[in-house]
């Protein structure tokens, strides 16, 4: 963990909900890991997973779902953001077909993960689900990296249903699921082995408050300092 | 001139008042990683029961204006993993002698664990969670009766050889009665307050935000609860006090040593500044110094002045 104060580069609309900020000033972080973001007027920070980092510059895809990523989504370039960085473990990247699983704003910490497997020449097949067409961001950028199907819940693109579902006969050796607790429960039941990143409620984000632990065949474990990437097979579920 | 921030607390010489409470410091080692710990007069470590426990179902945070509520249930490794595991990791990084934080369901559960802390040197005192809201049968319900309180104080004095300091729940009628009767029960010094319990609901599903409806409100919006309790209880009972509740900077502490505390625990302000107390620490000589203090020893519950 670092704490490191940030600056806005960019702020820009993805669609209704979903919003990117680009920020600089932030160590290196590895795909998976989350920061946690001060909002002023907010006593909790706001945990983010990071959705790329490169040459210093940190991004971020951030889902408004209350008032303070409302808040957020109001900054301009320039100002500063206090944050804490490199925040839990993240992916392992040691498949060799590997299969990428997003649910929503899951699908954001997925793209530095596609980026790394592309960088070391495997491409990965990604299968982005979504409520409907609206809801779609990033699907442009992630087919640079990798081979890409989308999938919405009302079939209004792409092919109908979620994530799991549509990548039934897709060929991996290993899944990297990021989504709704009840999408990475099914993929741990359907798609074999895998890692799953978690999201919960946290407190502080680097293990002092319990506030974000689960149950794992190793014992408990909390969300934002063992995970929140952990093997699917491990999660009591 | 050099400042004295030096304070005493039940014959304990601490180099700061400044001690993180319980549950927003996990058992201390972790933080190493961040900054030296010897810079803390102590800490209290997280509530420790008989046995491991896995705590509440998620989501067990819910934010507020100013603060959080949180209902943990004492998640905990179990009293023989702290003293076997996580005491010799905290000796290796903090120099100190430290507060081992004790909840239980029953009276039993709480001798025995606070017990079980006899033989440890790393451990000066033990504080008696009788105030966590967060516990089914046990934790507050021990707290907020007087005579129930009293008993289970008795109980634990008669086993433990270590000082006691009784934690104190802000969810009572009189917080100055109860404090008298842990202290008729045998406590050697009282920490106060506990969380307030609250709730929160979620407008979209109409559901409380957390798992098991409510939770215990602290942060900054309780400060000025916390320092008329302090208060209260310094003015009703002659044991020392460490005050809790809000505490975010070196002003907080003085604020609160005022009112009656001899010690000062941060909670909350850790968990979204995870060098909240290195800073608070640091703070303190150059705002004694703006407020014309030589020794924190001297503004102990000074306002009671004639």
């Amino acid at each position: 963990m670092k704490k490191e104060l940030l600056e806005v580069l960019s702020c820009r609309t993805l669609n209704g909900s979903v919003y990117e900020l680009k920020l600089s000033g932030a160590s290196e972080m590895r795909a998976g890991q989350f920061v946690e973001l001060a909002v002023p007027g907010f006593f909790l920070r706001r945990p983010i997973s990071v959705a790329d980092w490169e040459d210093g510059v940190l991004t971020l895809i951030v889902k408004q779902v209350g008032e303070g990523t409302k808040q957020l989504r109001t900054v301009q370039p320039g100002e500063k953001i206090d944050a804490l960085t490199c925040l839990g473990n993240g992916f392992d990247c040691s498949a060799k077909r590997p299969l990428l699983l997003g649910g929503g704003i899951g699908c954001a910490p997925l793209f530095r993960l596609a980026k790394d497997f592309a960088a070391s020449g495997i491409r990965p097949v990604a299968v982005l689900g979504f409520r409907n067409a609206e809801e779609i961001y990033y699907a442009e950028e992630f087919s640079r990296y990798c081979d890409v199907t989308v999938a919405t819940d009302d079939g209004s693109v792409g092919v109908k249903g979620n994530a799991v579902s549509a990548a039934a006969d897709i060929p991996h050796d290993r899944f990297y699921a990021c989504g709704p607790v009840v999408m990475l429960r099914a993929a741990a039941q359907a798609c074999g082995s895998g890692q799953v990143s978690m999201e919960a409620r946290m407190g502080c984000g680097f293990g002092a408050c319990m506030g974000c632990s689960i149950r794992t065949s190793k014992g408990y474990a909390r969300v934002c300092k063992e995970g929140p990437v952990f093997e699917a097979a491990e999660v009591i579920w | 001139m050099v400042k004295n921030t030096a304070i005493d607390f039940l014959g304990h010489e601490m180099k700061n008042p400044v001690v993180p409470a319980s549950g927003t410091f996990g058992f201390g080692w972790e933080f190493a990683e961040y900054y030296d710990l010897n810079i803390l007069g102590s800490m209290s470590l997280k509530g420790t029961t008989a046995e491991a426990r896995y705590g509440n179902p998620l989501p067990r945070i819910a934010e507020c204006t100013a603060g959080l509520i949180n209902a943990i249930g004492l998640q905990n490794p179990g009293v023989r993993a702290v003293i076997e595991e996580e005491l010799p990791r905290l000796s290796a990084v903090y120099e100190g002698k430290v507060i081992a934080n004790v909840g239980g369901h029953s009276e039993e559960e709480y001798v025995q664990t606070a017990a079980a802390f006899n033989d440890c040197d790393k451990v000066f005192a033990v504080e008696l969670n009788i105030s966590c809201p967060n516990v089914k049968g046990g934790g507050m319900a021990f707290g907020t009766d007087a005579n129930v309180a009293k008993k289970l104080v008795y109980s634990v004095k008669k086993h433990l050889k270590k000082p006691l300091i009784v934690k104190l729940s802000p969810n009572v009628t009189s917080i100055a009665d109860m404090a008298r009767a842990v202290c008729d029960g045998g406590a050697d010094a009282l920490s106060l307050i506990n969380t307030l319990v609250g709730m929160r609901i979620d407008l979209r599903t109409r559901r409380p935000v957390i798992s098991v409806r409510t939770g215990g409100f602290s942060g900054p919006a309780v400060f000025p609860v916390a320092v008329r309790m302090v208060n209260e209880v310094a003015r009703a009972v002659d044991v020392p006090v460490m005050g809790i509740g809000g505490v975010c900077s070196a002003r907080d502490v003085i604020e609160m040593m005022m009112a009656g505390a001899t010690a000062v625990q941060v909670g909350a302000a850790n968990l979204v500044d995870p060098y909240a107390c290195k800073r608070i620490a640091e703070e303190l000589p150059d705002v004694m110094e703006e407020l014309g203090i030589n020794s924190l020893k001297e503004i102990v519950g000074v306002v009671n002045a004639e």
